[in-house]
């Protein structure tokens, strides 16, 4: 009995000091594993400290652009041409709107989606930032505002917001010269700094808002917000404002633009004038011009394809792309040409019959007028415009002595208007005809050449240009339509500098001559522009140049009877011209697309023109405007 | 003073006496679960509520430790088998008809209260064993660690079929302590390891994909930074940038704005670490280890096998459910599942391990009698 429990003492002592030794053995193991934790805690937060704070950074903090105001556009006395409107546009956010089909479904019951606004909302959505609202639709009317906005519990991750749309309150009269912002698409993507354009949705597309995008655009401010891990924007941390785009000053006068659009009825055609002294486009007129606000936030296929298939090709900007033979008009150059190169003299007279014939040839040039002009000078030969003198002065002069004249006027290059579209025209020449058409130059071809005819084309706006320079008497100013550029709506508009050219070298006695014939052009009784212009009431005169543009070639023995003729095979009408004569002011050229003769119609569209501009400068009384 | 053994109580010392408490653990604890309240605060988004509930909680599971504490360690191990049986009838029953919560069966719905079965047995399986071993003799024999391994097996598959890994390795790690504790030789140890080596691709080929998948992110969590390497990787970043110092209480980035998942509950550890720094967790594991001593010091001074076996057995296990969820959460142990002991929020487990404590106690109180 006392061994047995002696023995159950004794086991009872082993197995406690055996327990101690575990619990011995079980401590130093936890000691081992707490300081391993310890060890394995220090290197994340003290070895690897900088690193996942950066990481932990890296998840809270967003950079947000804030996109900049796009700048205005104003005509030369402050009237708006391009505006920032608040519009209300549906925006959704992908992440709080659940399932995004039956939300656009849900949405079709408020609101009409096109399959464009869908495709287009949907190919955005895959572009997007978490938690970046993504436009559905815009310029919603208060209607739909008001209906979305009860119908908000039903709609999650909707949101109505008003963002300033461009808008062009002139509508179609400044289409063709302030042209018009859209959507940035991928091909913008492209071309544009997307740093600065984080925040931006449109882009300039056409004319001056494309050609002065840098300018218009600003710079692209930011924020620094923190996030939380659903992307959602828990407060703002710091801000860099963003620079709104400077405000344009055209030097386009609205009334100026609108008299010549008015001018042009009921034709089809251009109509561009210069201030010669400057170089500032003071009217840009292709018409018909069409309503630019819809391309702002994308039109509808319908209405482009219907633009697009108008027989009066109201997208084509006639002023600027449009390339016409100049047909007559330039004829004072190829006698500035004659004169400068002594091949002819302001005197000598030649017998201008119906026809021309080069030597040893058989073929017949015709004049335009059947019987020819008689007896003419270069004086009269301008003014009336003989064809079979021009034959005979191109013939004696030759393609290389004419082109370079041309050329320093600006034929067949581009005048570098500061907007989009503008096409070079072509200056024919050997060299010209030989990289083209691989092909030598015909002693013919320099005949059809001086009378404006052939290969050589045009723009309205160079044959503007082009008068500007006769009117400066060869001195060039670069044509431009900013005037001046403003930064921020208290700043003052910064005058944009003159920028002169190479000038056209002639003597002044030659100057004289060309001067004195397009004054004669106008107002001499044999003036080709006398009936039309020369003949009514005036207080002022005139210096200026018709021209018809050939649609197609006659044959030979072929008459152009306008009466026998579809009307969309009648000439161009063209008009140059500028004013006063004595002391221009103005420079004008005008195309009326199949208005026949460039006397009867063109000139008096170009005598409106430069009757309303010298009333706008207060050298002509209302009163002797033309009834 | 009242006078009972010739030394001088003060009115404290009394009153812990005659509720058979141990002031040091109580302390311990208390410092804990505070340091729990305060991390939740800053981990609910400063939620009064939840912290409301938390407290709630706390409540029962003083109450519960307050109440094992009294129960004599001879009705314990009377009950222990009971108890076994009973945890054991609850988890099959938790297979045919328990609700589903997270993906997994786990609850037992008794219509007065709704609990996990699994956390009857981590108490029941360190009494059974126990029980089971001081019938037997000291150490171990190769029967005894048969009928051990069956005990141990069987509850640990059909938790791991709920699913519940975690939970799973708690009580199978609370059962081979007690093995351990018992004085099982070390060849065995070896032996076990070694078999647990093998046993890795069986293992490998009955765990679901998603347990598959947390084995694999573990290795290589930035492979899924969006799927199941999120955790891990938001894990590390907040303990990492929380520094030698932290962000501060209610500061930590990640914690705040959400980019840590689960941050309550098994990721709490990564809250505090953010908020509190190298220097907080240091703080926090040493008062687990102090814990964790103070048990085992209790352990090793009761006077039966079965009160030291089951005592060293619960304060080992509270050691293992510190380890396994700072390494998990830390990127050095796969995710599965196992919250920070005394401070993740949630109830279960909270309760459960008052309970243990609250054996423990009472085991050390019959001690103190027995010393008399």
């Amino acid at each position: 009995m006392l061994i047995d429990r002696q023995d159950s003492y004794n086991e009872e002592g082993r197995d406690q000091s055996r327990f101690s030794v575990r619990v011995l053995v079980s401590i130093l193991f936890l000691l081992l594993l707490v300081l391993l934790l310890a060890g394995r805690m220090f290197t994340l937060q003290v070895g690897a400290h900088e690193h996942f704070t950066t990481l932990s950074e890296n998840n809270r903090l967003r950079i947000e652009p804030i996109p900049p105001t796009r700048g205005l556009i104003y005509d030369r006395n402050g009237i708006l041409l391009a505006e920032n409107r608040p519009a209300y546009q549906l925006e959704v956010t992908v992440e709080q709107a659940g399932d995004l089909e039956l939300l656009l479904e849900r949405l079709s019951g408020f609101v009409e989606l096109s399959p464009a606004e869908m495709d287009r909302f949907r190919a955005s959505v895959r572009q997007r930032r978490p938690f970046q609202p993504v436009l559905l639709k815009s310029g919603l009317d208060d209607e739909t505002v008001a209906r979305i906005a009860v119908a908000r519990h039903e709609l999650p991750g909707v949101e109505i917001e008003a963002r300033p749309v461009r808008h062009y309150p002139q509508g179609a009269d400044f289409a063709h010269v302030v042209g018009y912002v859209g959507r940035i698409n991928e091909q913008d993507l492209r071309r544009l700094d997307m740093r600065n354009y984080a925040g931006t949705s449109h882009t300039g597309k056409t004319g001056v808002e494309r050609h002065y995008e840098d300018v218009l655009h600003g710079t692209t401010g930011h924020k620094q917000v923190e996030v939380n891990a659903q992307g959602r924007v828990i407060r703002e941390l710091s801000v860099v404002p963003p620079v709104p785009g400077q405000d344009l000053f055209l030097s386009i006068d609205v009334g100026l633009q609108r008299a010549a659009r008015d001018a042009l009825a009921p034709h089809d055609g251009a109509v561009v004038a210069i201030d010669p002294a400057t170089g500032e486009v003071l009217a840009l007129v292709s018409k018909p011009g069409f309503d630019p606000n819809p391309f702002v936030n994308g039109i509808s296929h319908r209405d482009f394809s219907a633009l697009q298939s108008d027989p009066h090709k109201p997208l084509f900007n006639r002023a600027l792309s449009g390339q016409y033979p100049p047909g007559s008009t330039l004829k004072p150059i190829v006698a500035l040409a004659g004169l400068e190169e002594n091949v002819t003299t302001a005197e000598r007279r030649m017998f201008a019959t119906g026809y021309y014939q080069l030597p040893g040839h058989e073929r017949r040039y015709r004049d335009w007028r059947r019987g020819g002009h008689g007896w003419v000078d270069m004086n009269r030969a301008i003014a009336v415009s003989s064809d079979v003198y021009f034959y005979d002065l191109g013939h004696k002069l030759g393609i290389d002595r004419m082109a370079p004249m041309l050329g320093a006027f600006g034929v067949g290059s581009r005048v570098g208007i500061d907007a989009t579209g503008e096409r070079p025209g072509i200056l024919p020449s050997r060299e010209w005809k030989r990289s083209v058409q691989n092909l030598q130059w015909f002693p013919g071809e320099t005949l059809i050449t001086a009378i404006g005819q052939g290969y050589m084309l045009t723009t309205p706006l160079q044959l503007a240009d082009v008068t500007s320079t006769l009117a400066n008497r060869g001195q060039r100013v670069q044509t431009r339509l900013v005037r001046a550029i403003r930064d921020g709506a208290d700043g003052e508009p910064l005058a944009e500098p003159l920028r002169y050219l190479d000038p056209v070298i002639a003597s002044d006695a030659h100057w004289d001559v060309i001067h004195q014939a397009l004054i004669d052009a106008v107002h001499a009784r044999h003036g080709t522009a006398w009936g039309s212009v020369g003949s009514t009431s005036h207080t002022y005169r005139i210096a200026g140049k018709t021209g018809t543009a050939q649609v197609f070639s006659l044959a030979p023995d072929q008459e152009y009877d306008e009466s026998k003729l579809d009307r969309r095979l009648w000439d161009h009408a063209l008009f140059i011209g500028y004013a006063p004569a004595e002391a221009p002011e103005i420079a004008v050229a005008v195309l009326a697309e199949h208005g026949g003769s460039g006397g009867r119609v063109a000139a008096p569209i170009a005598r409106r023109v430069i009757d309303a501009y010298l009333t706008s400068l207060g050298l002509l009384a209302a009163a002797e405007e033309e009834p | 003073m009242i006078s009972v053994t010739g030394r001088e109580l003060t009115p404290s010392q009394w009153i812990l006496r005659s509720l058979r408490l141990d002031g040091t653990l109580l302390v311990l604890i208390g410092i804990l679960l505070a340091i729990g309240l305060v991390v939740l605060f800053s981990a609910t988004g400063e939620s009064i509520a939840a912290l409301q509930r938390q407290s709630g909680r706390i409540a029962v599971g003083l109450f519960a430790l307050l109440l094992f504490a009294q129960v004599p360690v001879s009705t314990l191990r009377a009950w222990a088998p009971w108890l076994f049986l009973l945890g054991l009838g609850m988890l099959i029953a938790v297979m045919q008809v328990g609700d589903v919560g997270k993906g997994a069966r786990r609850w037992l719905d008794l219509g007065l209260i709704r609990f996990q079965p699994s956390e009857i047995m981590k108490l029941a399986m360190p009494l059974m064993v126990a029980w089971y071993l001081s019938l037997r003799k000291a150490p171990p024999r190769l029967l005894d660690l048969l009928v051990i391994s069956v005990l141990i097996v069987v509850p640990v598959l059909l938790v791991m079929r709920q699913p519940d890994l975690g939970t799973a390795l708690l009580i199978g790690a609370a059962g081979l302590l007690v093995v351990f504790l018992a004085g099982l030789s070390w060849r065995w140890f070896l032996g076990l390891g070694l078999a647990i080596a093998a046993a890795v691709p069986l293992l490998w080929s009955q765990m679901h994909d998603y347990q598959r998948q947390r084995v694999l992110t573990l290795f290589n969590p930035e492979s899924d930074p969006l799927g199941a390497g999120y955790h891990i990787i938001q894990s590390k970043i907040a303990i990492g940038s929380g520094g030698l110092y932290g962000k501060g209480w209610l500061n930590g980035t990640q914690s705040q704005l959400q980019f840590l998942p689960e941050r309550s509950t098994d990721f709490v550890f990564a809250v505090y670490a953010e908020e509190f720094g190298f220097v907080g967790i240091a703080v926090l594991l040493a008062l687990y280890f102090l814990i964790v001593a103070r048990g085992l010091w209790i352990a090793a001074l009761a006077q039966d096998r079965f009160s030291r076996l089951v005592a060293g057995s619960i304060s080992l296990t509270f050691a293992v459910y510190m380890v396994v969820n700072i390494g998990m959460v830390s990127g050095m142990l796969p995710v599965v599942g196992v919250p920070l002991p005394l401070v993740s929020y949630g109830g279960t487990s909270l309760v459960t391990l008052m309970v243990g404590f609250g054996i423990l106690m009472g085991i050390h109180s019959q001690q103190r009698l027995v010393n008399r």
